[in-house]
C-alpha cells in the first residue's frame, strides 16, 4: 500500500515547493535566479543531511532528538582540535567528527537496543547531556573564526563545478541513501522493522540491532554536519544549532515519513528539508520577520502529520504488540 | 510507537518479599531524598536554613504542578512535550493583556484560559484526529513558542502590577510561599483524583490496554481529552506563577522545562510506556530534583552542568531497574 502513495506524496510536495517558488518569483524574480537557488540549496544542505539520518531512525519506529546537540558537540570538539593542532589535515578532522557523532549515536542505540528504553526518553536525556558536555569541554567559551585554520573553514566553501563542497556532500549523501535504502539488506530491514516488527523478527531480522544501526547512522551524519556547520559559520559555542532537532523532525514529517515507522522515502525527506529551506530563505526576502519561522515549522509539522494520517489509512489494532519481539 | 523492543513478561509466581521491597519505588526514592538532604547539609553550611530551603522550593514547585497532570497523561499512555511552550504563550498573552491595561484578576484568568486552550488544541489533534501525541506536541511545541516569538521578537513585557507578584513571590506564613500552598493543594487534588476516583481507574485502564478499556465502557478519547486539558491548565497555572516570580515575559521563558517535567514524572516511578505510577512518587521526585539542583547551586555548579545531572537522572532511573531485572533474570536462567 505505501509504495503507491509515496510517489504521489512526493509529487504533491514537489508541486507545493514549485508553487511556493512561483509565488515568491511573482514579486521577487531574483529569488529564483539559479545562483540564488544554489545558495538556498547550500543553506539547506545541513538540514538535508540530518533529515536523511533522522529518516532512517523514524523508519525503525524510533526518534532521535539529540541530533542537534550531537552536531554541536562534534563541531565543538573538532573546532577545539583544530585550534590545538592547526596542521591536522581536513580528512582526518572529518573522520574524527563522523566517528564522534557515530559514538554518540551508538550510546543512544545501545540504550534503545539493550535496555529497551523508549527512544524519546533516551534522546531527550542525551540531548541535554551532550549540550552540558560542550559547556564542560569548552568552559562556555567560543571558538572564533580567527582561531580556526584557513583550511578548516575554507573546505566546505571550496567550489567544485560551481557548487560549494557543502552542497556536494549533501548530494553525495542523498545518492548514498538512495542506494542504501533501496538496494541493500540494511535498507530493506529498516523498512521491515518499522513496517511490522513481528514479521521482521520471523524473517530473521534483529529489530534492536537495526534500530541501533539507525541511531549510529543518524549520529554519524550529525557528527559530519557538526564539522560542516562549524566550518561554514566559522564559530563554535554551546548553543549552536539550538532547537535544530525540531526542524529536522519537521523536515521528515513534512516529507511524508510516518512517525509510526515503516513508511517514507529518501525523496520525501529531501523535499521536506528543501521545503523548509525555501520557506526559511524566503522569509527575509518577502519581508516577514524571521521570528515567524518557529511557528511556521510548527504548523507545517501539524499540517503534514494530519495530512499523512489521512493518506496512511487506518492503523491496525495491535494487541500484545510487545510480547513477541523479545528475541 | 516506540516500544517495539520492550519486553513485557508475565511471571508465573509473585516475586520474593525482598524483590518487592526493592521494587517499591517510592520507598527507595524517599531514602534517596533523605540521603541527598543529609549530604547537602554537610556539603554546604548554607543548606540548613529555613529561608534558603524555602527559596529552594521554587526550583520545583512550578514544574511539579505540571508534573502531576503530566503523570496522569503518561500513565494513560500519552505525552505532552509542549508544556514549556504553553507557559511561553500563556505568559505572552498575559503580557499582551497588560499592555491593554488588564489588572491582576484578568491576567490570571487569561493565563489559565490560554493554558486550557492550548491543551484543547493538543487534545483535538490527538483524540479527534487520532494522531500520535509525540509528533503533535513536538509540532505545537514550536507553534506555541513560535507565536510568542512572533508577538514579542527580541522584546520583553515588563511592569506587572504589584498585586500580581503575590503568586510567585508572596508568603502565606513565615517561610511558606504561595507556590508551596498551590503545590500542596494541587498534589492532594491530583492524588485523590488519580487514586480514589473512577476517573483515576480509567486512566490506569487506558494506559494498560486502551482497547480493553474501550470494551469495558470507558470513553477513552474523552478521558484523554480531559487529561490534555488538565496538562494545559496546569501549564497555565505554572505560567502565572513563573511570570509573577520573574516579573517579566520573554519568548524564551521556561525553555527546556518539558524535559525537567518529564524527568520528574519518570523519576517518580511512572512507567514511561503508561499503565503505572503514583502521585506520591511524583511528589517525592519533585523534592529529590529540587534538593539536587539546590544543593548543586549552593556548590556553584552552573545550570547547564546541572542539566547533565538531570539528563543522567532521566536515563539512569529507567535504565537501572531494567539492568537489575536483566541481571536477576540472567541469574535465574
Amino acid at each position: 500500500m505505501p509504495f503507491k502513495l509515496i510517489p504521489m506524496r512526493e509529487t504533491i510536495l514537489a508541486g507545493a515547493i514549485v508553487v511556493l517558488l512561483a509565488l515568491i518569483a511573482s514579486r521577487f524574480p531574483g529569488f529564483v535566479a539559479p545562483s540564488n537557488l544554489a545558495n538556498v540549496f547550500n543553506d539547506t544542505a545541513p538540514l538535508i543531511i540530518l533529515a536523511l539520518g533522522q529518516m532512517v531512525v523514524i523508519l525503525t519506529r524510533c526518534i532521535d532528538l539529540s541530533v542537534a546537540a550531537n552536531l554541536a558537540l562534534s563541531g565543538m570538539a573538532v573546532a577545539m582540535l583544530n585550534v590545538a593542532m592547526p596542521g591536522l589535515p581536513i580528512p582526518i578532522i572529518i573522520a574524527i567528527a563522523v566517528m564522534l557523532g557515530a559514538a554518540m549515536g551508538a550510546i543512544n542505540g545501545i540504550l534503545v537496543w539493550k535496555l529497551s528504553i523508549p527512544p524519546i526518553v533516551v534522546t531527550l536525556g542525551t540531548m541535554t547531556i551532550f549540550r552540558g558536555i560542550i559547556f564542560l569541554i569548552s568552559d562556555g567559551k567560543w571558538v572564533n573564526s580567527h582561531e580556526m585554520s584557513a583550511a578548516f573553514t575554507g573546505f566546505s566553501r571550496t567550489e567544485i563545478l560551481g557548487l560549494p563542497v557543502l552542497s556536494w556532500i549533501a548530494i553525495a549523501t542523498i545518492a548514498v541513501f538512495g542506494v542504501m535504502m533501496s538496494r541493500t539488506p540494511l535498507g530493506r530491514s529498516v523498512f521491515a522493522v518499522g513496517g511490522n516488527p513481528h514479521a521482521a523478527v520471523y524473517t530473521g531480522i534483529n529489530v534492536g540491532k537495526t534500530q541501533f544501526l539507525a541511531f549510529v547512522i543518524s549520529g554519524a551524519l550529525a557528527g559530519l554536519t557538526g564539522y560542516l556547520w562549524v566550518a561554514r559559520y566559522a564559530v563554535a559555542y554551546v548553543d549552536i544549532a539550538g532547537g535544530f532537532e525540531l526542524e529536522v523532525v519537521a523536515a521528515c514529517v513534512i516529507g511524508g515519513i510516518s512517525i509510526a515507522g515503516g513508511v517514507g522515502s529518501v525523496g520525501g525527506a529531501v523535499l521536506g528539508a528543501i521545503f523548509l529551506g525555501v520557506v526559511k530563505n524566503a522569509l527575509p526576502v518577502v519581508n516577514i520577520s524571521p521570528f515567524w519561522q518557529l511557528a511556521i515549522s510548527g504548523s507545517a509539522i501539524l499540517i503534514a502529520v494530519a495530512f499523512n494520517a489521512k493518506g496512511g489509512g487506518k492503523k491496525g489494532r495491535i494487541i500484545l504488540k510487545t510480547a513477541e519481539v523479545s528475541s | 510507537m516506540t516500544d517495539t523492543a520492550s519486553q513485557r513478561y508475565i511471571p508465573n509466581r509473585l516475586h520474593s518479599r525482598a524483590h518487592r521491597t526493592i521494587r517499591s519505588w517510592e520507598a527507595l526514592l524517599l531514602a534517596v531524598a533523605i540521603a541527598i538532604f543529609i549530604v547537602n547539609s554537610f556539603a554546604s553550611p548554607y543548606f540548613l536554613n529555613a529561608w534558603n530551603l524555602s527559596d529552594a522550593t521554587f526550583n520545583f514547585t512550578e514544574k511539579a504542578m505540571i508534573a502531576f497532570a503530566m503523570a496522569m497523561l503518561i500513565i494513560a499512555g500519552e505525552i505532552d512535550l509542549s508544556v514549556a511552550s504553553i507557559i511561553a504563550l500563556a505568559s505572552t498573552a498575559m503580557g499582551l493583556a497588560l499592555q491593554y491595561g488588564a489588572g491582576t484578576p484578568e491576567l490570571v484568568v487569561i493565563g489559565l484560559t490560554v493554558g486550557l486552550l492550548c491543551g484543547a488544541f493538543n487534545a483535538v489533534f490527538v483524540t479527534v484526529l487520532g494522531l500520535p501525541s509525540i509528533v503533535v506536541t513536538i509540532g505545537t511545541m514550536s507553534l506555541f513558542r513560535g507565536i510568542s516569538y512572533i508577538i514579542l521578537g527580541d522584546d520583553a513585557f515588563r511592569g506587572y502590577p504589584a498585586s500580581f507578584s503575590w503568586f510567585g513571590q508572596g508568603y502565606i506564613y513565615w517561610v511558606f510561599t504561595v507556590e508551596m500552598l498551590l503545590f500542596v493543594i494541587i498534589a492532594v487534588v491530583y492524588g485523590v483524583v488519580l487514586h480514589k476516583t473512577n476517573f483515576g481507574r480509567a486512566v490506569y485502564a487506558i494506559g494498560n490496554n486502551p482497547t480493553g478499556a474501550l470494551f469495558s465502557g470507558i470513553r477513552v478519547q474523552r478521558v484523554k481529552f480531559i487529561l490534555f486539558l488538565l496538562t494545559g491548565l496546569m501549564s497555565g497555572v505554572a505560567a502565572v506563577c513563573l511570570t509573577s516570580r520573574l516579573g517579566s515575559t520573554r519568548p524564551s521563558i521556561a525553555t527546556g522545562m518539558e524535559l525537567e517535567v518529564v524527568t520528574m514524572v519518570v523519576l517518580g516511578g511512572v512507567n514511561i510506556l503508561g499503565g503505572s505510577g503514583s502521585i506520591p512518587g511524583v511528589v517525592i521526585a519533585a523534592f529529590v530534583m529540587g534538593l539536587v539542583t539546590f544543593g548543586l547551586g549552593l556548590l556553584n555548579v552552573p545550570g547547564i552542568v546541572m542539566s547533565i545531572f538531570i539528563g543522567l537522572l532521566l536515563i539512569g532511573v529507567i535504565a537501572l531497574p531494567r539492568l537489575w531485572t536483566m541481571a536477576v533474570r540472567r541469574r535465574k536462567a
